[in-house]
């Protein structure tokens, strides 16, 4: 069993509006260092496999295909 | 008897010697009776079964006297309270399924998921009758939005309504909101839902036919909610934010596949008794259906679907997991509905039979882990006639009189102050995150007296609002009461409705204080008068008693849901003025009533006195002359007086319709007296200058006092968007000819537009 | 013409679709399910609004790969009408037969109310019965409609007159270039935040939304003139 820990989030270059929202709720609660605020989300996915190299393909087509929209979000994983 | 296989759980004798019943809200007196229908003493899944079963929520023990007077029976009504929801006959083989339902304590612990289940529980009760939904509406109540713990309530409960409702695709068409610090830690979440059907599609929870099985349909069973029902039959304290984990997460995407699968099976023709599981989850449900047909039903419980592993009988039994439903079947029609809910891709499962030994008897791992009689639990359970008292404050009001009031130096002032309040104010901030257009049937979205959705293949359209002020019932319950009643049917005629039913929800403090139970007693009865005056039956209802906070119970706040019939979409009406030039048209009488008015609050600060009377002979004159009115075509537009007064009520009309008004009261009052008092039974009409003989000649055949006060004034200029006015109109509003409020339009519709979201930024 | 209208486990405003199909042109519409592997018999597609799949993961994620997507793509390919409408246009999104994705409405709030539309192409199918230009009264009802595309992407929408419609005052969802509904390069496949649908009568406040329904039978009669003369 391979668990893999997949973190979408909104790309750099594209107003995170949740994000903003957050910081600013941040700001007035009176932490003004908080510079920047991205949200996003975080997947568990737990693989009935034990070869990593293949997990990490597989993973990988995952988000391209499904977990993540290229076109306005980045992924990550780790697998464990 | 089989005991607990949970070595944590304690045994019949412990729960005795412990006394542990008494953490369910049980009674040494009501544990005394269990062990009487048992004949032993009860384990653990039968005093929790019973437990929340004779709790208030499910078995209405201390309001049930109270509500045995209300007339429930009438020519129209096809079905009365008892089952999901009430059914009245509209004509053409159709009808109306109509209930409301409170989620008080949930939402004030977790407001988002609170109001979205409560409203999910609600679609499910007219769904489980078989109806198909086609709109809600919510009644709200919180404290002051200056609070920031309040407007973190108000802005999460709207939320969670629209997350709900916008999801699984029925409208949220409308409903009211109030704001009193009354309400402060308690906040009053209603939902109503209101469903159509065809006569021979009426389902009934019954378990009928010994020995046909039961099936489970829904998301699997998880430990959330349990003891829901307990939970809603006690006040909130500080420990409620503990029994968080008691509060249920709703899904509506789940509950919208349940939905259009039940109704699926219900057309099929194969259903024999369906009901939804509600509070108190699958023992509510299986036991109710049990009691109704006068059966018995033997459950399987490791066939129950389950989220956790582990799980026990108590907790299964207890568990509020949502959007789960119970239905029977013949044994031979297993398959066919199996096949609709895999088309739908849900679970259904058949969890067990119908017994002919009225037990309701619950198998887990091989052994019997309850039998309990289902009698006892749906019909046995104790009910109390508890003492009543009158207040001490109703007896002091007495001496309160508002004519003596200082006359307000700064009418202008006051009345924006009064637009200004989030209980006038628009409620736009609101509505806009509700989708009240899907379903392409809403004709009169929020915003105007009722909302008005249209049936498809007919001229006709029903008329929906819910209404309570709960400072007048505060003020006088019986009063207050049968205002609430009055205001509804008013709302509804003025929409172009004929009042058809109504569905109650009474939240009220705790019925252990004997000056609470009289609020409840009292306004009942102002109900009931108001009922039988308009012939409006009740057809079913909810009570939500134990609403209190630190300070105190909340405003008692009967909130009355109603339906009218509009027999034909040529007759529907709102309150915007629609033509410069038209006459406007005072019906009633206005006499010096500030008693819970919103002009005593935002200007005087209290809250005190006698509310407005009411004459129900008199409103129901108004009713049906200002109906025939409407439907003989001479209304171009009707707006109650309500909170705020008529001056109020003129300036909504404006607003709405994009208009100007010029008016001159008549009157022996004072100024302020005259623009502000919230005397009851008084409509703002207006009229085209063609239809105004006619229009004051039918007043005056049914004895309606009517006056002509003005006109519509010019067409205001409006932004690209026509959302905002920008110039061209004024408010011009004259007492006996000396000038009282003279505002542009834009100003007052700016005032009362940007209250709400400006306390929200 | 026969219409097919899409329905997706969450799909609610699919009956909004049909009736207004009905209402506005009679034109024969069927239900569709998302499991269906065969459209061959429609001329014109509704990707329908609502929440499919009750919008878990990402708006319209998880219906792209149902089979019937299958189906729409390749009707698209032969150049037949596809309409997707809100949560519609989010699915053809995501499937990739328009360009762009959405993101959260910048109020972060849904918001539903009626909007007014600038027609900025009246050349595809579904907008010829418009006129250039043409101020239009269209509700919306959404949380997720603000537009987002990279400069390339918004480039060729602009040379190619992708655009058709755009928020006329005030943009009620920050979306990007006040975008409101977009087509593909053929202009055969439309998609539009905007309801069309809830403007059909005037007792639901516009009637705005019916010449749609009208342009698209209109271009449909041109191209099968034969068919529908005979």
């Amino acid at each position: 069993m391979i668990k893999a820990t997949v973190y979408v989030t909104v790309k750099q270059n594209v107003l995170d509006v949740q994000g903003s929202a957050v910081q600013g709720a941040l700001h007035s609660l009176g932490f003004g260092e908080v510079n920047q605020v991205r949200i996003g989300k975080y997947l568990e996915l737990k693989l009935d496999t034990s070869d990593k190299a293949e997990a990490e393909a597989r993973v990988k087509t995952m988000c391209e295909k499904l977990l993540a929209n290229t076109v306005i979000e980045d992924y990550r994983f780790e697998l464990s | 008897m089989a005991q607990q296989l949970t070595a944590k759980e304690p045994t019949a004798a412990q729960i005795a010697e412990q006394k542990i019943y008494k953490q369910f809200g049980v009674s040494d007196e009501e544990y005394a009776k269990v062990c009487g229908f048992l004949g032993r003493q009860p384990n653990y899944v039968e005093i929790g079964v019973f437990s929340v079963m004779w709790s208030e929520h499910c078995s209405y023990k201390n309001s049930k006297p109270v509500l045995r007077k209300f007339p429930t029976t009438g020519p129209r009504v096809l079905m009365g309270p008892g089952e999901g929801a009430g059914v009245v006959d509209i004509g053409d083989n159709q009808a109306v399924v109509f209930k409301i339902e409170s989620h008080n304590h949930p939402s004030a612990i977790e407001p988002f998921q609170g109001a979205a289940t409560g409203v999910g529980g609600i679609i499910r009760d007219i769904f489980s009758m078989g109806a198909r939904p086609i709109a809600v509406l919510n009644s709200l109540r919180f404290g002051r939005l200056e609070n920031e713990r309040v407007k973190y309530l108000f802005e999460h409960v709207v939320a969670g309504i629209a997350g709900y409702g916008n999801c699984i695709g029925i409208p949220t068409v409308g409903g009211e909101v109030m704001f009193d610090e009354s309400y402060e830690g308690n906040p009053l979440v209603n939902a109503m839902c209101v469903g159509i059907i065809d006569h021979d599609k009426i389902q009934k929870g019954v378990a009928k036919g010994i020995g046909n099985p039961v099936f489970y349909v829904g998301p699997a069973t998880g430990r959330d909610g349990i003891h829901g029902a307990t939970f809603a039959s006690e006040e909130l304290t500080e420990e409620s934010e503990a029994k968080r984990p008691a509060v249920q997460v709703g899904d509506p995407f789940m509950e919208k596949l349940v939905l259009e699968a039940c109704i699926e099976l219900i057309n099929s023709g194969i259903v024999i008794g369906i009901q939804d599981m509600g509070a108190a989850g699958l023992t509510c449900s299986s036991s109710e259906m049990a009691s109704k047909a006068g059966n018995g039903m033997v459950l399987y419980l490791d066939r129950v679907p389950q989220r956790e592993e582990g799980m026990t009988a108590y907790e299964m039994m207890l568990s509020e997991s949502q959007e789960r439903m119970l239905f029977v079947v013949e044994p031979d029609k297993e398959e066919q509905a199996k096949e609709i809910f895999t088309r739908w891709g849900l679970i259904c499962e058949n969890v067990g039979n119908v017994t002919e030994d009225g037990m309701l008897t619950l198998i887990h791992h091989g052994e019997k882990v309850a039998e309990i009689p289902v009698t006892a639990l749906v019909d046995e359970c104790p009910v109390y006639n508890k003492p009543s008292q009158v207040p001490a404050y109703y007896v002091q009001n007495a001496n309160v009189d508002v004519s003596a009031y200082a006359e307000v130096d700064d009418l202008n002032g006051a009345l924006k102050k009064i637009l200004a309040s989030p209980t006038v104010a628009s409620k736009e901030w609101i509505y806009n995150q509700y989708d009240y257009m899907v379903r392409t049937s809403t004709a009169v979205g929020p915003g105007s007296d009722a909302a008005v959705v249209t049936i498809r293949g007919t001229r006709k359209a029903l008329a929906m609002t819910t209404d309570c002020n709960g400072r007048y019932v505060y003020l006088d319950p019986k009063v207050g009461g049968a205002i609430a009643v009055a205001e509804a049917a008013r709302n509804i005629v003025c929409s172009g409705g004929q009042p058809l039913a109504i569905t109650d929800n009474l939240n009220f403090g705790s019925p252990e204080k004997p000056e609470i139970f009289w609020q409840l007693e009292q306004s009942a009865d102002g109900i009931t008068e108001a009922c039988l005056a308009l012939d409006t039956p009740v057809i079913g209802g909810n009570v939500s008693l134990y609403n209190e906070n630190a300070k105190g119970a909340i405003y008692p706040t009967p909130v009355i849901g109603m339906v009218g019939l509009i027999h034909d979409i040529d007759h529907i009406t709102t309150q915007g003025f629609k033509n410069s030039g038209d006459v406007v048209f005072l019906l009633g009488e206005t006499k010096v009533e500030l008693g819970g008015s919103e002009l005593q609050k935002v200007w005087y600060g209290v809250t005190e006195g006698r509310p407005p009377s009411i004459d129900l002979a008199a409103e129901g004159k108004l009713q049906q002359a200002l109906l025939a009115a409407i439907q003989g075509g001479l209304v171009a537009s009707a707006h109650d007086c309500a909170e705020g007064g008529v001056a109020v009520a003129l300036v909504e009309s404006a607003i709405s319709g994009k208009f100007g008004v010029s008016v001159n009261l008549q009157t022996s009052l004072r100024a302020d007296q005259a623009l502000f008092s919230e005397s009851q039974s008084r409509v703002v009409v207006s009229v085209a200058p063609a239809n105004e003989a006619a229009f004051a000649a039918l007043m005056a055949e049914h004895g309606v006092p009517c006056q002509t006060i003005g006109a519509v004034g010019a067409k205001a200029e409006r932004t690209a968007e026509g959302t905002r006015v920008v110039g061209g109109a004024e408010v011009t509003i004259t007492v006996n000819g000396a000038e009282a409020i003279s505002l542009p339009l834009a100003e007052v519709e700016t005032t009362w537009k940007d209250a709400i979201p400006c306390l929200m930024q | 013409m026969n219409f097919a209208v899409l329905v997706f486990p969450g799909s609610n405003c699919d009956i909004d679709c049909y009736k207004a199909v009905e209402d506005t042109i009679g034109q024969p519409v069927d239900f569709i399910w998302h499991t269906a592997t065969d459209l061959s018999k429609y001329d014109a597609i509704i990707v329908p609004g609502g929440f499919s799949y009750g919008d878990y993961l990402r708006c319209g994620a998880i219906s792209r790969f149902a089979p019937v997507m299958n189906e729409v793509i390749k009707a698209a390919q032969a150049g037949k009408f596809v309409l997707g409408i809100c949560n519609g246009f989010q699915i053809l999104l995501e499937s990739g037969l328009l360009p762009g994705a959405m993101l959260r409405n910048r109020s972060l709030k849904f918001r539903c109310h009626s909007s007014l539309l600038r027609v900025e192409n009246n050349t595809t199918p579904f907008t010829v019965d418009y006129e250039a230009g043409e101020v239009i009264d269209i509700p919306i009802a959404h949380g997720e409609g603000n537009y987002y595309c990279d400069e390339e992407t918004l480039a060729r929408l602009h040379s190619n007159k992708q655009i058709v419609f755009r928020y006329a005052h005030e943009n009620p969802n920050g979306s990007l270039d006040d975008i409101a509904g977009i087509c593909n390069e053929h202009g055969n496949v439309v998609g539009m935040m905007p309801h069309p649908e809830r403007a059909v009568h005037q007792l639901l406040g516009s009637e705005d939304g019916k010449r749609m329904f009208t342009s698209v039978l209109k271009v449909w009669r041109e191209r099968h003139g034969a068919t529908v003369n005979s």
